[in-house]
């Protein structure tokens, strides 16, 4: 009865489109009823191909949410069939665990006091403080941090290695600045007082950090922007 | 029920105990009752410094562990009838006191005295925490070098976490107005923008307070010293009024940031 019911429903609908295939897999029914069904048609499909160009395909999953260990299958049941790749996985649906991760990522945690000497500051997303950082002091976030006040002490953007984080202050007479694994702390000779806004950041293809006026980080990471 | 205000910097050496005594002098000389409490166990100055040294009974650590009543470690001042210290003990180390005994002795000090003036060691380990431990509040004195300025942020810091003790007023001492001047030190603006707190009061470098403080008279008593007059400004703003910052600074715009007082927060 179950391979009745198997020949009648309809759990993978493929559809070719200029950029590949779209293969729209059913949510509501078993892993395994999906893999065999695309196993099944994809085999007879591939049949029909004659001329050797990659095509890429793109997932569909609906509300399905797939365990590494799955997508690890699909992938590699799909990749098995000669001329297909996997370029994309939709699925309409994350875990608590992704979707927490995603939301402290993309968070901006506004902090308003001094950071003090011996004080460290940390923060998972980017970091808004308004106020000072005095010498002695740290901040230090896993994305980007804007200081509305003064940098005297450390800031450490990036700290969990993504190079385009960017450190920014109202003032930036910083003791050392650190974006990912990259260092830099200011000559021993301090040069003549900038009375501008600046931002911290590594431009590509660079290994070390940069300074700059602040209105350079429109043009170097206009991703900041976020409306 | 007084007020406790611990006297306290980090850095060792800017001026606590001079501070101290002055600053309880002058709350004396307006009449008000008084009692200086020396934390530095171990290494006692506050006796030295206010001339009372031989008087010396019993201390801190005797009271604390209950060898003495609190009336009879207590020193009465030669100069002012409402003028007391505690002193604290040399033999023992900063570890012969705890904080909820330094708590106790404060708040039973509180009862009897308008204000209770401690006397913090130097460093932020145990004899600061027990300096603070039956604070209200609390004075940061510092001297208009890099060093000092550091080490008055960490205390800083380390006050602003206590519930109990109100935001931390700032005292620099030791400026030296010519090279303030010339830029050779830090002036008092940019102290007071770099530890953001509100400002007590200055005093100047002046050879009258050490001269005055080997004799054992705190330099408070002296009204011809400009030392003198600095503390006393610092005493009257404790007390709640508004005076303004000695004539050497004023044209630094330094009014605005005096308009709050010590006592005075809403």
């Amino acid at each position: 009865m179950s391979m009745a019911q198997k020949q009648t429903q309809q759990f993978v609908t493929i559809k070719g489109t200029k950029d590949g295939l779209n293969l729209i897999l059913d949510d509501s029914c078993a892993f395994r009823d999906v893999i065999n069904e695309l196993d099944e048609k994809l085999s007879a499909r591939h049949i029909q191909q004659t001329e050797g160009n990659v095509i890429t395909v793109t997932l569909k999953l609906g509300n399905r949410y797939l365990t590494s260990d799955q997508e690890e299958t699909l992938r590699a049941m799909i990749q098995s069939k000669q001329n297909l790749e996997v370029d994309r996985i939709d699925s309409n649906v994350i875990s608590r665990e992704e979707a927490e991760e995603e939301r402290k990522r993309t968070t901006v945690t506004s902090v308003t006091r001094t950071v003090r000497s011996g004080q460290v500051l940390e923060v998972e997303g980017d970091l808004l403080l308004i106020g000072d950082v005095n010498p002695g002091g740290t901040v230090k976030a896993a994305g980007n941090i804007f200081i509305m006040g003064s940098l005297r002490g450390i800031a450490h953007a990036g700290a969990n290695g993504n190079m385009n984080a960017v450190i920014t202050a109202a003032v930036m007479k910083p003791s050392q600045l650190k974006v990912a694994e990259l260092i830099s702390r200011p000559p021993d000779q301090a040069g003549t007082a900038i009375h501008e806004a600046e931002c911290a950041f590594v431009r590509d293809g660079y290994s070390e950090i940069s300074v700059d006026r602040i209105q350079v980080l429109t043009k170097v990471r206009p991703n900041l922007t976020r409306l | 029920m007084g007020d406790a205000i611990v006297i306290t910097s980090g850095k060792g050496g800017v001026g606590k105990t001079t501070t101290t005594a002055n600053i309880g002098t002058a709350l004396a000389l307006s009449g008000k009752k008084v009692c200086l409490v020396d934390t530095d166990i171990g290494l006692r100055n506050l006796d030295v410094v206010m001339g009372l040294e031989n008087r010396i009974i019993y201390d801190l650590v005797d009271v604390a562990e209950e060898r003495c009543r609190l009336h009879q470690a207590l020193i009465k001042d030669k100069r002012f009838e409402a003028l007391y210290m505690l002193p604290a003990a040399q033999t023992k180390d900063k570890s012969a006191v705890q904080p909820e005994q330094m708590k106790r002795i404060i708040d039973e000090l509180k009862q009897d005295y308008d204000y209770v003036l401690i006397d913090c060691p130097a460093g932020i380990e145990q004899g600061f925490k027990n300096a603070i431990a039956g604070a209200d509040k609390s004075v940061v004195v510092t001297t208009p070098e890099t060093s000092a300025v550091r080490d008055a942020d960490r205390i800083i810091g380390l006050l602003e976490k206590e519930e109990n003790i109100e935001a931390p007023k700032l005292v620099v001492n030791r400026i030296r107005n010519h090279m303030m001047e010339s830029g050779e030190m830090l002036d008092v603006d940019e102290i007071v923008s770099i530890l953001a707190i509100d400002l007590l009061g200055i005093v100047g470098d002046d050879d009258t307070v050490i001269r005055a403080s080997n004799k054992g008279e705190p330099i408070a008593l002296d009204p011809s010293s400009k030392a003198s007059i600095a503390y006393r400004n610092i005493a009257r703003r404790i007390l709640g009024e508004s005076v303004p910052l000695l004539s050497l600074q004023e044209e630094k715009g330094m009014f605005t940031k005096m308009k709050k007082f010590f006592g005075m927060r809403s």
